[in-house]
């Protein structure tokens, strides 16, 4: 292991966490120029981090410290979750736990110090909110987990390194196995990033709100933090789809500047197009009742199980 | 001379579908219908003495003579029997100078799809002539256009398709499994090198084969549980259709049941098929006689006594032996003449009662003393007592249970003493009492109601020998 | 036969599978003969690869009516009847959908466990086709238990027969294949045409015999 791969894995968190903002940034440009609006700049996010950071936090009378520790704890597993996916460069030092259930397990604590979060101080809001979560995360966790399940019966490994090399093998070839874990994860990503149809994050209806029910009591820093969570969680789900499915470009470890460099700039295509294709999706579609959000995740789960199965088939018939 | 008669067998009924659909006129219509069905019944007569060669294709042999003879016999009566019974359908304006035309080819198209089924030598081909014959019963059972009508013709379509897709799976999976040793195509497919290869079969195939078969034709037989369409169609129909379902087209599923046990029986290694129809029969058997007790339409009433004879027959032949198919045998050929000529009778009644509710409908022997005594003497011959020939052949299987597997024997006894005492319940009611009504039918109209109540007597007084040995030959052939 | 060619045989034999499980998830009627038209296409296609992988040319023949019939004239003719009958936004379950699928996952389970050991026998291509077959002849039949609407029974039944049609051009030059599919378009234009001359709404209810009795003035 050599420095300068710690270097670049270093390089590789602080991006993560720097692009973060502008990813979300520019999908929402995208929304409101396909809606014909001229929409807020693409810097608008890191704005708006900045100005959290300087307010005041506004912390309930009755909230424990566990109100005041949960932003902080939700993300810094969120980051760590997201430097373990390979994302202009694979085979980097950290990808030795880069382990699909790790990334998995990771993203699962942060839900839950969110969902504790929302009960802490008792509004019923945060009750609400923090229900639903759990209700949609118990069919969609299990749906990843299926979906990984596939993955990892392709590539033998639940490591992602070793999952975009196999997918960048020829060993991999046309078959609906993959396709059914692609959309399953697709589900999964726009349940767990709170986007349309399931969640609008952008509004604050009782009726539907899951999300933003369970961050309504944050404010200031603590709201700056958590903010900036789910701009990475959104990025890493678009970075691990990018990393399984189309894992063209991806520099291996130690392969040169011109390889990173290459690396860098597929992976910047990647998550415009796969950003795009979020936004098209979102403005397409129209939001989803919460009774139905269920059988939505549902899906996701249906398709992770019968991904495996069709897998096993074709394995068991050869 | 056995080429002619089977080309006479098949042809018959194809072109006679073509030219009734064109004859506008009821009345020739119906003697033709008539003359169609005789000349059918000659050519299955001749091919009992006569046997053409066997091609990949058509087969003529013992076990399917005896089905088409019976068939025959029904047919021809029957459409006798629909002459005198749609001459008034139609002065009661329920049905229409062109449905008619439409009945009369559809009648003859089912004697072809059947005549079809049963002497085919091709799995797939014997498939496709269910299929039709389920087709145009569909038709006739929905030609009154009523809501029941409609209902039962729709249900009975749905659950008849789903069972003739289980069926469909079945055969390709016999095939599947007869392929490999027979070589692919047409030979792969036909009975007798099936019936004659199939110890070499992939047993697990054949297992599984027999399960579809036996689910998707036993949709046809009306085997509890998937037997929910028959009641509705048997009630809703007009009455002929309903005598040739339960005389002819059960019969026709069963015959491909027995087929294809008879190719799974060959293979020593898999599961015996006689239990799981032994299980089947008996279930339909006791349930059908316990839905007895509790109808009150007369036409559904008979349709329920169907499903528990087909019951019968299918535990007879399941449990196998010389006995005990021997006694399916006669008990198939037996029922499907007393069913038919109750539904005969019923048909009747209706007409002149205008009813079918059994509650409505009571003291024929006084209203119509010759359809009233007939009608008591069909359903004392369906229940089983002396000396009809269903006694004989219940009392065969009965016996021969009991020297095999006497509990057995004892549960068939309740099976069939419940079904008895529902019958003779509903027949009190129906039959006796008083009433101020009188009709008249013309002697001729019960004319095949009473052919074949007496070929049911003098079948339980005396079995003439020819017909006992060509059973007895059969039934050493079902094993 | 190459990697290849034996992948395309799953996917397109696998993705009849999802679709199926497309159709019992559908709630809306128009949706539902979308799906079932795309159901038809993955039949089409997957018989003719078997036809050019077994050099079975008449089994194009079995391709091209799936194609045709099944995936455009049927879909156009229940749509129009669909309009007419004014039932595009009506589609009753019996169970709601979500048992359903999780009863549809174990029914594909089961068709697998119960075919893949039976075949052992024949070749990958053939056993694949045959439990894929079994899976989307089951969840037909589950559809149509599941849905009390007519129309979506018919589709049911479709799909279900397209499995069937799906494992016999499977099975090794079996003859017959061409034949039984045009029965069987027959038998779905009888259908059809039954619908829409006596408007059919509503299924009769098989499952509730009591229902049944009582409108036919029993009990």
């Amino acid at each position: 292991m050599s420095y300068s791969d710690w270097l670049i894995q270093l390089a590789q968190t602080a991006l993560v966490l720097g692009l973060a903002p502008l990813l979300s940034g520019v999908t929402r440009k995208i929304r409101a120029r396909l809606l014909r609006r001229q929409g807020p700049s693409i810097l608008q996010p890191y704005r708006d981090l900045l100005k959290l950071i300087r307010k005041e936090a506004v912390v309930a009378e009755n909230a424990s410290w566990l109100f005041r520790a949960a932003p902080y704890l939700i993300f810094a597993t969120t980051w760590v979750a997201a430097a373990l996916v390979p994302t202009f460069a694979s085979g980097l030092p950290l990808g030795a736990v880069a382990d699909l259930i790790v990334i998995v397990a990771l993203l699962g604590t942060a839900r839950f110090l969110l969902a504790l979060a929302g009960l802490d101080v008792g509004t019923s809001f945060g009750g609400l909110g923090s229900s639903r979560e759990m209700l949609f995360a118990s069919l969609a966790e299990p749906a990843m987990l299926m979906a990984v399940f596939t993955l990892s019966l392709f590539a033998g490994s639940t490591q992602l390194s070793s999952i975009s090399a196999y997918m960048l093998g020829p060993g991999a070839g046309v078959d609906i196995s993959l396709a059914l874990a692609l959309v399953a994860l697709i589900i999964v990503s726009i349940g767990e990033n709170a986007r349309i149809p399931v969640d609008n994050p952008a509004t604050h209806l009782e009726l539907t709100m899951v999300h933003e029910a369970m961050i309504l009591e944050y404010s200031g820093r603590h709201l700056a933090v958590l903010e900036a969570a789910a701009a990475v969680k959104l990025l890493l789900y678009l970075s691990l789809i990018a990393c399984v499915f189309t894992p063209w470009g991806t520099a291996v470890a130690g392969a040169g500047v011109l390889a990173y460099l290459i690396g860098l700039l597929a992976w910047a295509i990647k998550l415009a197009v796969l950003g795009f294709l979020l936004v098209l999706f979102e403005t397409a579609i129209a939001k989803m009742r919460v009774f139905r959000v269920p059988e939505f995740l549902g899906i996701a789960l249906m398709l992770g199980l019968l991904a495996t199965i069709l897998l096993f088939v074709s394995k068991v018939s050869r | 001379m056995g080429q002619l008669a089977l080309i006479g067998l098949l042809c018959t009924p194809a072109l006679g579908a073509v030219l009734l659909a064109a004859i506008p006129r009821y009345r020739l219509a119906a003697a033709l219908n008539m003359t169609l069905c005789a000349l059918t019944l000659s050519c299955a007569a001749a091919l009992y003495r006569h046997r053409p060669q066997p091609s990949l294709y058509l087969l003529v042999d013992d076990l399917n003579t005896v089905f088409l003879f019976v068939g025959a016999l029904v047919g021809f009566s029957t459409s006798v029997f629909s002459a005198g019974y749609i001459a008034h359908e139609l002065q009661t304006r329920r049905l229409k100078a062109r449905d008619l035309r439409f009945y009369h080819a559809m009648y003859q198209l089912l004697m072809f799809a059947m005549n079809l089924a049963l002497v085919s030598n091709n799995i797939g081909l014997m498939w496709v002539a269910i299929e039709l014959a389920t087709l145009t019963t569909v038709m006739m059972v929905g030609i009154y256009r009523t809501n029941a009508a409609l209902e039962a013709a729709w249900k009975y379509f749905i659950l008849g398709s789903v069972g003739i897709a289980l069926a469909l799976f079945g055969t390709i999976l016999v095939y599947l499994a007869a392929q490999e040793h027979l070589g692919q195509g047409m030979v792969a497919m036909a009975w007798d090198r099936l019936t004659v290869s199939s110890a070499s079969f992939d047993p697990s195939l054949l297992n599984l084969s027999f399960v579809f078969l036996l689910l998707g034709y036993g949709t046809k037989v009306g085997l509890v549980p998937v037997h929910a369409w028959l009641p509705d169609a048997h009630a809703e129909g007009p009455t002929p259709i309903s005598a040739v379902l339960s005389g002819l087209l059960l019969n026709v599923a069963l015959f491909a049941l027995l087929r294809f046990k008879l190719i799974i029986a060959g293979n020593p290694h898999v599961l015996a098929p006689g239990p799981m129809m032994v299980t089947m029969g008996f279930t339909s058997l006791l349930f059908a006689g316990f839905m007895l007790y509790r109808r009150r339409d007369i036409k559904r009433m008979f349709a329920y006594s169907s499903i528990e004879h087909m019951g019968i027959i299918t535990l007879a032949f399941g449990l196998g032996g010389p006995i005990a198919s021997f006694a399916g045998l006669l008990h198939m050929t037996m029922h499907s003449l007393t069913k038919s000529a109750i539904f005969f009778g019923v048909g009747y009644i209706s007409q002149l009662e205008g009813t079918q509710r059994t509650a409505d409908i009571r003291g024929l022997t006084h209203s119509q003393p010759l359809l009233g005594w007939l009608l008591v003497l069909g359903v004392v011959a369906i229940a089983g007592l002396p000396p009809f020939g269903i006694f004989t052949s219940e009392f065969l299987l009965v016996t021969s249970t009991f020297a095999r597997s006497p509990w057995l024997a004892i549960l068939l006894v309740t099976g069939l003493l419940i079904a008895f005492s529902a019958l003779a319940l509903r027949l009190h009611g129906l039959a006796f009492g008083d009433t101020d009504r009188r009709h008249l039918l013309p002697a001729w109209r019960l004319a095949p109601m009473t052919l074949h109540l007496l070929l049911v007597a003098a079948a339980g007084v005396y079995l003439p020998a020819p017909v006992v040995a060509w059973f007895r030959h059969v039934a050493s052939q079902l094993g | 036969m190459s990697p290849l060619d034996s992948d395309i045989a799953h996917l397109l034999a696998g993705s009849m599978v999802l679709l199926s499980f497309l159709l019992l998830y559908q709630d809306r009627m128009f949706a539902l003969l979308n799906v079932f038209a795309f159901h038809a296409f993955a039949l089409a296609g997957s018989v003719a690869w078997q036809a050019f992988e077994q050099r079975a040319p008449h089994l194009f023949i079995t391709a091209l009516i799936a194609l045709l019939f099944k995936g455009v004239v049927i879909p156009v003719a229940l749509r129009r009847i669909v309009v007419r009958l004014g039932i595009h936004r009506t589609i009753d379950t019996v169970v709601s959908i979500g048992p359903t699928m999780l009863f549809g996952i174990a029914l594909v389970g089961l068709s697998i466990v119960v075919m893949l050991p039976v075949t052992q026998a024949e070749g990958a291509f053939v056993r694949e086709d045959l439990a894929f077959a079994l899976s989307v002849v089951l969840l037909g039949f589950l559809m149509m238990v599941t849905r009390r609407n007519a129309v979506s029974q018919v589709i049911g039944f479709m799909s279900l027969e397209n499995g069937l049609v799906l494992a016999a051009s499977g099975a090794r030059g079996m003859p017959l294949v061409v034949e039984i599919s045009v029965g069987f378009s027959v038998l779905i234009a009888f259908i059809v045409i039954g619908i829409f001359l006596f408007r059919i709404r509503e299924r009769f209810d098989t499952v509730d015999l009591q229902a049944l009795d009582m409108s036919r003035g029993e009990s």
